[in-house]
């Protein structure tokens, strides 16, 4: 609900009109695109009808890259280019990723964040996922024939403040406007919830391709709160093929391997463990580039002994989460099964002994994150129907905190605290005459800090000179609903301030964001340019209506001086948008809008406490509900 | 409405330590279902602001009130009190030679690799603190002895913080 009601960018000036918005699941192995459709969520397909867009990107000289099944099929012959499974390179520097060793890739260290060498150039992961999800995007507004309002984008619930930040870039160069970053696993209980019309405590187990998420929920009444998260951002599938391909090098006594080989070796693997799922045995045959001919047999007793502790390894993280949530097994309702790699049977059958219950395998487990990030999107875009009242409640997975003396972590927000969530904590100097305090944020659970992520060092300048002990410095985390931290500190004596939305310290180097930025930009259109005149003076219309009725009732807020300013912008505008000039209706819009930004803050502020008052919560609720009514009913 | 008004003003309930949870959850959920950011993504940046400060308001009253050790000390705070695990030096000699051991013996646990066992007094721990919040309720609202109350509290933070360390230790002890 804009307050204003002021029209999003390319907008149809219809108030009413269904917005286009779609749910994406980026995932490791597979990634999705969802959309609600006359009240019914659904995957969009590509042209021959398939519903997943292998998350693989083919980089090729001087041509544009291919993505998915394209690029799969380049992946046995020219594997240094094909890039798959990048979602576990977001983030991340190099040493961070496991078994690089045998992966066919040019990695490049930076002075962080990892990137590829390929023969298109030098590729950072959040470059990748960008070209994954771009071709999604144009994936739906084909299929939905118009420009989308928004996206909501899917992150495993363990990933870290790094990690996210990541994906969320990805989705900005890949011309998507985020409206929220969405938990996988609180997408899938949003999907089973609403189907099933499901009531009370359920676990979500989430073993994809290439991370592992557990999150316990308490469902009711149209809540869907997370009670406590956890997981393994470095545990899926892939992990399950990787100890096939370890198994075969060792049964057939391999020597060291190409990259072509090895490639080819994982992918018979994956083979191989997805046959197993409804066979007892599974051939394993493949000829390698010296001539030689691996030919063996995985018995399910083999894979299953062999990938019994990586089983053992996703039970640890169930416990802590029901620890978490003050919970025991008996509590759980039930279990939803989310993502291809749940299909293992030794998965089903150590999650049911676990929880002691048949686990819920009723929904497809590779569309369902999908599906609820597309009724969340539709929700967020202001599709909102009468009978749409449910509200997520998320948490931040890990807990925040700041470097103290000797290496130690002090912990400012724990881990499972509900998102939005701010805390403050104060410091003060140890030196006389101390100026500058050096702030290091780290993520993670460990006692020292070289356990845990760092996340960012940033320093407060200009404290006036002080005995030690005097100053007082108040440091305030802030916690957003896409569970992305900001930080901010403030001498409280002298009033000197400090703050950062935290990027990764290892994060892109300034080169690698000067070229994505221009990369993007030869992407996007001018939209300046490309509108109408009309267009902006419809828009500027319908700016100065919505701020002359939010005056007349709200006007008392303002001091006297605020409103003149307001009025001599209204007036500009007007000027203008008598004229032909659109970058001139253009400028007076966005000064109009940041002149009336305060005053569209108070007003919000004055309804939320109106509505807390219980004043007007019918008032509030009808409002709601008729000025986000989308095409649906 | 004020947004500096107290924890449980602000969620129109009695300032008093016994809670009712269903209620308490109801009045969480019928706020966060007006304040919450989901509800304005399509409003200008000044208003989701406003919305996400109005929704961590909530979640920080909400959590104050709903976990009882700080509820607890939040009701000393707003009678004047206080309360700090880390400087006091008040307590009974016995209780903390006891606490030291039982930190001695979470440690011991911990060096042993001994999962189970932390489990055990883990849970063995939150059953003892279960009894003293009991003991509290009615310190607090029956006989509104501020003194002796303080002296539980003191004494439920210990545990608390014993359970944290049991916490790390299983932690640990998983990574
Ligand atoms: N029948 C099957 N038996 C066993 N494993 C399977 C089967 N089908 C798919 N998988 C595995 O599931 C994984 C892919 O699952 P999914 O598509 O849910 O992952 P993802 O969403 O891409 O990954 P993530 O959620 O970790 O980012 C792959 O490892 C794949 O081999
Ligand atoms: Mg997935």
């Amino acid at each position: 609900m804009a307050l204003f009601q002021i029209a999003e960018p390319g907008e149809s000036a219809a108030p009413h009109q269904h917005k286009l918005a779609v749910g994406i699941d980026l995932g490791t192995t597979n990634s999705l695109v969802a959309t609600v459709k006359s009240g019914l969520a659904s995957v969009i397909p590509d042209a021959l009808g398939r519903p997943l867009l292998p998350s693989a990107v083919r980089y090729r000289d001087g041509e544009p890259p291919v993505v998915g099944y394209d690029a799969l099929a380049g992946q046995s012959s020219d594997p240094a280019n094909v890039v798959v499974s990048v979602k576990r390179f977001m983030g991340r520097s190099i040493d961070e990723v496991p078994y690089r060793e045998s992966m066919p890739y040019r990695f490049e260290a930076g002075p962080g964040a990892l990137s590829l060498k390929t023969v298109a150039g030098v590729k950072t992961p959040v470059e990748v996922s960008a070209d994954i999800l771009r071709e999604l995007r144009m994936r739906a507004e084909a299929a939905l024939g118009g420009e989308l309002v928004g996206a909501v984008i899917t992150a495993p619930a363990y990933f870290d403040d790094a990690q996210r930040q990541a994906t969320k870039d990805a989705a900005r160069f890949a011309g998507l406007s985020v409206l929220r970053l969405l938990n996988e696993p609180t997408a899938a209980a949003l999907a089973y919830g609403l189907d099933n019309a499901a009531e009370g405590v359920y676990a979500v187990y989430d073993l994809g391709g290439g991370t592992f998420d557990i999150s316990i929920l308490r469902l009711s009444r149209g809540v869907f709160e997370v009670l406590s998260t956890g997981g393994d951002s470095f545990l899926g599938g892939d992990d399950f093929d990787q100890r096939i391909f370890c198994w075969v090098i060792e049964a057939a006594k391999l020597k060291p391997l190409s990259s072509v080989d090895a490639r080819h070796l994982l992918t018979c693997a994956r083979e191989a463990k997805e046959f197993l799922t409804n066979h007892g045995a599974a051939p394993i045959v493949a000829r390698l580039g010296s001539g030689e001919v691996v030919d063996l047999e995985l018995t399910t007793e083999t894979f299953t002994e062999i990938t019994r502790t990586l089983v053992e390894k996703t039970l640890r993280p169930v416990r802590r989460a029901l620890r978490d949530a003050g919970l025991s097994v008996a509590d759980v309702k039930g279990v939803v099964m989310v993502g291809g790699a749940t299909r293992m049977p030794q998965i089903q059958r150590a999650v049911g002994e676990f929880f002691e219950k048949a686990p819920l395998n009723n929904l497809d487990p590779e569309k369902v994150v999908a599906l609820g990030a597309a009724i969340q999107a539709n929700l967020l875009a202001g599709n909102r129907a009468s009978g749409d009242d449910w509200l997520l409640l998320d948490v931040i997975p890990l807990s925040l905190g700041l470097e103290t003396m000797g290496g130690l972590v002090e912990r400012i927000i724990p881990r499972n605290s509900t998102i939005p969530v701010a805390r403050a904590q104060e410091f003060t100097t140890f030196r006389d005459g101390q100026t500058a305090l050096a702030l290091h944020v780290v993520q993670g659970e460990r006692e020292l800090v070289g356990d845990c992520r760092s996340l960012g060092r940033f320093e407060l300048r200009n404290i006036p000179p002080m005995v030690a002990g005097a100053a007082r410095i108040r440091v305030t985390f802030q916690v957003d609903a896409d569970g992305l931290l900001s930080v901010s500190a403030r001498e409280t004596t002298s009033g000197v301030e400090a703050s950062i939305a935290v990027k990764p310290s290892y994060g892109l180097s300034d080169d690698a964001i000067a070229r994505m930025l221009k990369d993007s930009l030869d992407h996007a259109k001018d939209d300046t340019a490309r509108r109408a005149v009309k267009e902006f003076q419809v828009e500027a219309q319908r700016l100065v209506e919505a701020i002359r009725s939010a005056l007349v009732a709200d006007g008392d807020l303002l001091s006297p001086d605020a409103r003149e300013r307001i009025e001599s912008g209204i007036a500009h505008l007007q000027a203008a948008m008598l004229g032909e000039d659109r970058h001139a209706i253009a400028r007076c819009i966005d000064e109009l809008e940041s002149e009336t930004s305060a005053f569209a803050a108070l007003r919000m502020d004055r309804t939320i406490r109106d509505a807390f008052s219980g004043k007007k919560i019918d008032a509030i609720e009808r409002e709601l509900v008729s000025s986000e009514k989308g095409g649906e009913t | 409405m004020d947004f500096n008004v107290d924890h449980f003003a602000l969620f129109g309930l009695p300032k008093k330590f016994r809670t009712d949870p269903d209620l308490l959850d109801k009045r969480y959920r019928e706020m966060q279902v007006l304040a919450h950011p989901d509800r304005y993504a399509g409003a200008g940046d000044a208003e989701k602001r406003v919305s996400m400060q109005w929704a961590t308001r909530v979640n920080e009253a909400y959590q104050t009130l709903k976990n009882p050790l700080r509820r607890a000390a939040y009701l000393m705070l707003l009678a004047g009190k206080k309360l700090d695990v880390e400087s006091n030096t008040a307590m009974p000699t016995e209780f903390l030679i006891e606490q030291m051991e039982w930190r001695e013996a979470v440690a011991e646990a911990r060096r042993a690799c001994a999962n189970t066992e932390l489990e055990q007094f883990y849970h063995r721990v939150k059953q003892q603190m279960k009894c003293r919040y009991e003991r509290l309720a009615s310190l607090l609202d029956d006989k509104a002895d501020t003194a002796l109350a303080e002296d539980e509290v003191l004494r439920l933070m210990f545990l608390d913080k014993l359970v944290s360390e049991i916490d790390d230790a299983l932690v640990a002890l998983e990574a």
